[in-house]
């Protein structure tokens, strides 16, 4: 069964037709040569996928792509400026990533980098999280605050330590 | 994955007019359950009936000083929203400890109350379960019995439920409002879930069709000091092994209202009405928390891998009351 929809997919509007088992990560990655976002586990347990869906981070490989017609859609190539191209400026988390050496063989970044972007704009939306001792109080990112927000990208080369302090540094 | 058709109806009783005339149908919401039950093949609807779109995504206040949740309010929504928060903190809590970030951003009020087991039996097609495939047995009575329940269980079916809101929810005393297509009726938290008996395929007294439109919380004062304990194999990002949902309220070292409910005990949020009326009118003491906590496990039947859950729960309901007693101290 197909379906034709429409995304807008790091600033560029695309219209595609595509099986409705389609999942949001396949559309980016099989038929919009959107390869930033990566395909680790397929079951939403790694966080490997992480996109921004209208701004929001969420985990492409669960979602359908038939029932996001119409959405925006950011991946970690898209979130600086000049589309990724060579000269174009790194999105400050990127940059940090780079910085702070928060990987080491890069499968898991653009989707860490996604899901910290997200959770950047959770924190500072002032939404709590299980880490936070008091609900009422304003969110302050410590490490503790960090590592359980970002508890959902899994890194099987244990680059957390400076993972966190990437998205430490990038919280300032 | 099966193929099915995708429709986005014009309304709620259009969703349920198409899901009701069409076994192989199943609602969609955020997906983050179901899309991976068809990838699993644990599940293969030939239609999904797109709802998200279609119901509230707000929360609303109550005339009588409850909130009304849509049911397409995502969970981080409502774990953000200040009104849960300042009255309702078991609630923002509960949600809080379940998932991720990420798939806390897509999943939604009323697709949350119809997560499956995670049961790991449930989820691997190539194993006999009574919940997936009836009458084939069940894996997990002899199996790995790690995650199994040690209330209600059946011999037919050993699975536990994996909501934490839900918990909340029972703690509380929710209300789910049910559109199906006989029209529109509520059905009480507890009571929506079921015991699993001799039919664990069925999850909720809710037939083929049924659809929950939002989810009301009841003006509750003793709600606004209440807390959630997870206790879990990892600091973040898994499910219950023992859960506790407790509001309380004491008064000159009296218990004068309680509620609580337990995650990861059996095939529902457990409603723990014993430990309720054990401690109503009596002492807010340590003593009086774990007698009330070991008559509600009074008759667990407990297998090879989790015996642990019971003094698990014991302690996590005491440690939790223990909390709230200090929190209303200061």
């Amino acid at each position: 069964m197909d379906a034709t929809i429409t995304l807008r997919v790091d600033g560029e509007e695309r219209r595609l037709t595509v099986d409705t088992r389609t999942t949001l990560l396949d559309a980016l990655r099989d038929r919009l040569e959107a390869t930033s976002p990566k395909k680790g586990c397929d079951h939403g347990q790694c966080g490997a996928c992480t996109v921004l869906l209208d701004g929001r981070r969420i985990l492409s490989c669960l979602a359908l792509a038939v029932a996001h017609d119409g959405a925006d859609v950011t991946t970690a190539a898209g979130l600086g400026s000049g589309d990724g191209a060579p000269g174009g400026e790194l999105h400050p988390v990127a940059r940090a990533f780079v910085d702070h050496d928060g990987f080491q063989c890069g499968y898991c970044t653009p989707g860490q980098v996604c899901s910290a972007v997200g959770m950047l704009r959770e924190a500072e939306a002032g939404w709590p999280s299980h880490a936070t001792a008091d609900l009422d109080a304003p969110v302050s990112l410590d490490d503790e605050e960090i590592r359980e927000r970002m508890s959902g990208n899994l890194c099987r080369c244990g680059a957390y330590t400076n993972i966190v302090a990437a998205i430490r540094e990038a919280a300032r | 994955m099966r193929p099915f058709d995708y429709t986005r109806p014009d309304g709620p009783a259009d969703a349920v007019a198409l899901v009701a005339d069409d076994p192989g149908a199943a609602y969609l919401a955020g997906g983050t359950n179901l899309v991976d039950h068809m990838k699993l093949g644990v599940a293969s609807p030939t239609r999904l009936v797109d709802v998200r779109g279609l119901l509230g995504n707000r929360v609303e206040e109550l005339p009588g000083g409850g909130l009304r949740i849509g049911a397409s309010v995502p969970n981080s929504d409502l774990a953000a929203h200040p009104a849960v928060r300042r009255r309702y903190p078991v609630l923002s809590a509960a949600l809080l400890a379940g998932a991720s970030g990420q798939l806390r951003n897509a999943a939604t009020t009323g697709g949350n109350l119809f997560q499956r087991t995670r049961c790991p039996y449930f989820q691997d097609t190539t194993t006999p379960c009574n919940k997936r495939e009836p009458g084939t047995g069940c894996s997990a009575l002899e199996g790995h019995g790690r995650d199994n329940a040690v209330l209600g269980a059946s011999d037919h079916c050993v699975a536990t439920h994996p909501s934490d809101m839900a918990v909340a929810l029972a703690a509380l005393g929710a209300e789910a409002r049910v559109l199906g297509p006989g029209g529109e009726r509520v059905v009480p938290i507890p009571g929506l879930h079921r015991l699993p008996g001799s039919e664990p395929e069925r999850d909720t007294v809710l037939g083929h069709g049924d659809l929950i439109t939002a989810v009301d919380l009841p003006h509750l004062p003793v709600a606004a000091r209440s807390a959630y304990r997870k206790v879990r194999d990892r600091a973040s990002y898994a499910f219950a092994l023992v859960s506790v949902a407790a509001a309380l309220d004491v008064v000159d070292g009296t218990v004068a209202d309680v509620r609580i409910a337990f995650g990861g005990l059996a095939h529902v949020p457990w409603r723990a009405h014993r430990a309720e009326e054990a401690l109503i009118g009596g002492p807010a003491t340590e003593e009086a928390f774990r007698e009330a906590a070991r008559a509600e496990l009074a008759d667990a039947r407990t297998g090879r891998d989790n015996a642990f859950k019971v003094p698990m729960a014991v302690n996590t309901l005491a440690s939790t009351l223990r909390g709230l007693t200090a929190e209303e101290a200061r």
